[in-house]
């Protein structure tokens, strides 16, 4: 197994700085948009995101939910193992807001498409967007693009693109994992 | 671990103290589900499922129903009455007639103990027994222990007393059996013609007398008494027993501390318990209904996610 870095800590820093940025020329205050972090992987980028758009550009408020799509997905007894889920948690509501869905990796659009279905259960949202920190190009398998990236990579077959925390993986990182 | 380790819900006994954490998490998550505006999410959307019910039954049935509607199931549902079983059809042949229309998972409810077991040998389909004679509920037991946890925190160490008919009621076995192994204490109270003469032998203490029974216990489980299963009388007037083994108000506010009530239901209210205890803030009963849902939903997407698609 060898691995390249795609992203070091500092490199990862710039990137949600300009997403926060671009967030902002979309939204504004924030007043009428909410970011939902798909669970499990995207919740960190969101949670990082929102302390950026509080703490450096002093936004108030901005809201944040998680949402667990493991019920909706289009894999469920195609695989070996029992498809675990998580927790969601939206305690407003998303009807005629703007949403954000964060992600941390877009690949096949698969999880993008189950996240689409399951946010209709909290209400009709007016639009929805998508942010990725990377985007895997050549690779989806449904017409899904993101609206915000952070990288675009090109990777192939069994490459897989691992994404770290520094509060779960204790660094900030991006490899390309060859296996 | 993230599945459970077997293909079917036949009994607590068959199951693992993992296999119930794992089905409480799950329920969890699908407890969160049903409290949205829209409670209903497409998991088994490309799996039947048929509700056999060769025993009167309203809540466990309207459960199982609403939880397989929840996670979009085709559902089909037979009652005894109105079928061919009384022109004298065998249970496997009507159960593989049912099959043959290809249904993946069975609910059933029979009125002979090990009828879950004895399908589960015969036939290709996932079965949850849904209470089978005098033996096992094994979905009431896990709503029971789910709804403990959730107003004590934990199930591990609590003390439980089952009160009443404990001779007939599968529900008083699966909740032994389900207590033990997540590590709470049992007793047993209610007549002596109504206690199994076993009991002792599976670890549960007997206590004769209801007052020092709910002074010992943190929750007390009040059984319905069984008109219907018993054959000969077990006690002498309901109003005798209702005078020795019923819980009504006074008798609750005189404890020194505030215990928890559970009913299985249906009540039969005034006799069991009161009207008065069944409302109050003590009581859990509606969770149990509730969390009735949620348990079941858990119980079928655990179990048909083991269903692999290309069996189909």
């Amino acid at each position: 197994m060898s691995q390249k870095v795609l992203l070091n800590a500092t490199e990862v820093k710039i990137a949600l700085h300009r997403l926060a940025c671009q967030l902002i020329e979309n939204h504004d205050t924030f007043n009428n948009t909410a970011l939902i972090g798909i669970q499990p992987r995207g919740v960190y980028l969101a949670e990082r995101l929102k302390e950026i758009l509080e703490k450096e550009y002093k936004l108030k408020n901005v809201q944040l939910g998680y949402l667990d799509i493991t019920f909706y997905r289009d894999d469920f007894r195609r695989g070996d193992k029992t498809l675990e889920a998580n927790k969601t948690s939206i305690d407003f509501t998303v009807e005629d807001k703007n949403i954000v869905f964060i992600d941390d990796v877009l690949y096949t659009g698969r999880s993008i498409r189950s996240a689409l279905t399951a946010i209709q259960s909290f209400g009709r949202p007016l639009e929805i967007e998508l942010l990725t920190l990377i985007d895997r190009r050549f690779s989806r398998h449904l017409p899904i693009q993101p609206d915000y990236r952070g990288r675009q990579v090109d990777a192939i077959g069994d490459e897989k693109v691992r994404v770290c925390w520094r509060e779960q993986d204790g660094e900030d990182a991006v490899y390309l994992v060859n296996s | 671990m993230s599945e459970l380790s077997v293909n079917h819900l036949l009994g607590i006994k068959y199951i693992s103290e993992a296999d119930i954490e794992l089905i409480f998490e799950t329920a969890d998550h699908f407890k969160e589900v049903i409290n949205r505006s829209i409670k209903k999410v497409p998991s088994l959307r490309d799996i039947t499922i048929a509700n056999l019910f060769f025993e009167n039954s309203t809540r466990t049935r309207l459960s199982f129903e609403l939880a397989e509607k929840r996670l979009s199931a085709d559902v089909i549902n037979f009652s005894a009455a109105s079928s061919s079983l009384k022109k004298g059809e065998t249970l496997i042949d009507t159960v593989n007639n049912i099959l043959s229309m290809k249904v993946d998972m069975v609910v059933m409810r029979h009125p002979n103990p090990g009828a879950g077991v004895f399908l589960a040998k015969h036939i290709n389909a996932s079965i949850i027994n849904a209470g089978d004679g005098a033996h096992e509920h094994p979905t009431q037991a896990l709503l029971d222990c789910y709804s403990i946890r959730e107003r004590l925190g934990d199930v591990a160490g609590k003390k439980v007393v089952i009160v009443g008919d404990i001779l007939h009621s599968r529900v008083a076995l699966s909740n032994i059996f389900a207590l033990q192994k997540l590590g709470a204490e049992i007793k047993v109270c209610g007549p002596k013609t109504l206690l199994p003469k076993y009991i002792g032998e599976i670890g549960v203490g007997v206590e004769p007398d209801l007052r020092a029974a709910l002074e010992w216990c943190d929750v007390a489980n009040m059984l319905r008494v069984q008109n219907e299963r018993m054959d000969i009388s077990y006690f002498p007037t309901t109003r005798e027993y209702t005078q020795q083994f019923g819980v009504n108000k006074k008798l609750l506010d005189s404890l020194n501390k505030e215990i928890v009530v559970m009913h299985p239901g249906p009540i039969n209210r005034g006799v069991e318990i009161t009207s008065d205890v069944a409302d109050s803030k003590q009581s859990i009963i509606l969770d149990q209904v509730q969390n009735g849902v949620a348990i079941r939903m858990a119980v079928l997407y655990l179990l048909a996610s083991k269903i692999k698609h290309n069996e189909d």
